[in-house]
């Protein structure tokens, strides 16, 4: 178990991806993102003083662009997706967005050094929907893997679902937010996630 | 008197168990969830007044190169089983990685507080006897939470006992010793996940119910060996 929080962390820490041209590979995509978050955390004097705010601020410049809330919160919510009106929609993807971000902030924060290993896609060119693979070394443990599955839209490649060391993250909300909708609907999920999101910090 | 206890103590004690036996929707890969959440709110008490500080405060003490030489060490101790089951679950190739890098890591390793194999391409794996277990067809059971140990099924707590029993650890003498080392290694892995329990702090609205579900996913992917047949989501 713990051993799978671990990976998480880690897998969350190399969520970042970076604004680029819209026709790149997924797989290009995602290494030059993560290379580029990366660097930027190493260097800013701010980030490493423990500022949480910047650290935000950059994975909502570089990150969010390429990842799709909505089909993830569609995921996440499963049958419950159906029952939302269109306000509440977007006010549950706007929640888990945040509360994804502040996670994701907490795991870049945690990074130290890890090498990556970016695997070669191994998809046909007319593919519109892939898993791109990144494996995280540290010596000593075994490597965690990070697996985005990535769709092709109209905006280029989108991250809709993040699996680390086996583990999807949207699959693993869903038990959470199933339980809530059934015991206080979708508003009762928009409260709970609205308050998980204003707990400190 | 023994009357006494059968009218009077034996329904308060049904009484007990059914009340944390009820919670409002079983989900059915969870049926002891009332247990489980008690002894998951044990576990926390321990790991809040007494882990997770011992934890905290080794990590200030010792500097990051030398925790992880600390873990390489136990970790290297560890190839040796992870080996074995490998051979158990007819993964040879993998089974004599293992017991290469249990080799190299020892000698050129210094005892393996270098992970001098993985530098030389034989990889580090994962395996138990829950994994050999549910490689052999042995489903999960329900899920159970262990005092003290956290996460597990039926399978899994059976692999466990079975790992520890064959742990290399566990022949380590004089007792002084084998128990200093049991005492290093949990202090140094629980020191290595003080940011990991704080990330699920911040993820998760339910606690127990995030956990349970990566565990459960993370012991499907494992027996795989990361990669499972697909279950897409709808």
């Amino acid at each position: 178990m713990k051993m799978l929080i671990k990976m998480v962390l880690l897998t969350l820490a190399a969520l970042a991806l970076p604004v680029a041209a819209q026709d790149a590979a997924p797989d290009a995509l995602v290494k030059r993102v993560t290379l580029e978050v990366i660097d930027l955390i190493a260097k800013d004097k701010e980030i490493k003083a423990g500022s949480r705010a910047k650290l935000i601020q950059v994975i909502e410049a570089k990150v969010l662009p390429h990842f799709n809330f909505g089909a993830m919160t569609a995921l996440a919510m499963g049958q419950s997706w159906n029952k939302a009106n269109a306000e509440q929609k977007k006010q549950v993807t706007e929640e888990f967005k945040t509360l994804l971000v502040r996670t994701y902030a907490s795991a870049l924060a945690a990074y130290s050094e890890q090498k990556f290993d970016f695997r070669p896609l191994r998809a046909k060119p007319t593919d519109t929907d892939v898993t791109v693979n990144v494996r995280v070394l540290q010596p000593g443990t075994q490597a965690v893997t990070i697996d985005y599955s990535m769709e092709k839209t109209a905006n280029g490649w989108k991250v809709y679902d993040v699996m680390v060391g086996g583990v999807s993250l949207v699959a693993n909300y869903r038990t959470e937010f199933a339980n809530t909708v059934r015991a206080s609907g979708v508003d009762g999920l928009i409260r709970d996630l609205n308050k998980k999101n204003q707990e400190k910090k | 008197m023994r009357w006494c206890v059968r009218r009077l103590f034996l329904p308060l004690l049904l009484a007990a168990l059914g009340g944390c036996a009820t919670p409002e929707e079983r989900d059915p890969r969870d049926p002891f969830e009332g247990m489980n959440r008690g002894i998951y709110r044990f576990n926390d008490t321990v790991d809040e007044y007494v882990a997770a500080p011992v934890a905290r405060t080794y990590r200030k003490a010792i500097h990051a190169e030398l925790r992880g030489r600390v873990g390489n060490f136990f970790a290297n101790i560890q190839d040796i089983m992870i080996g074995a089951n490998n051979f158990l679950q007819g993964k040879f190739e993998d089974g004599v990685n293992d017991w290469a890098r249990f080799a190299f890591n020892s000698t050129f390793g210094l005892l393996g507080i270098h992970d001098v194999a993985s530098e030389w391409g034989l990889e580090k794996h994962n395996e138990d006897f829950g994994q050999t277990f549910g490689r052999w067809g042995a489903p999960p059971g329900p899920y159970l939470i262990l005092p003290f140990l956290g996460s597990s099924t039926v399978r899994d707590t059976a692999g466990t006992a079975l790992d520890w029993s064959f742990a290399p650890l566990t022949e380590v003498r004089p007792i002084d010793l084998r128990n200093t080392l049991y005492g290093l290694y949990l202090v140094n892995t629980r020191a290595d996940l003080l940011d990991a329990s704080q990330l699920l702090q911040e993820a998760a609205l339910d606690r127990y119910v995030f956990q349970r579900d990566a565990y459960l996913q993370r012991r499907r992917s494992l027996i795989y060996d990361g990669s499972p047949p697909r279950e897409k989501l709808e």
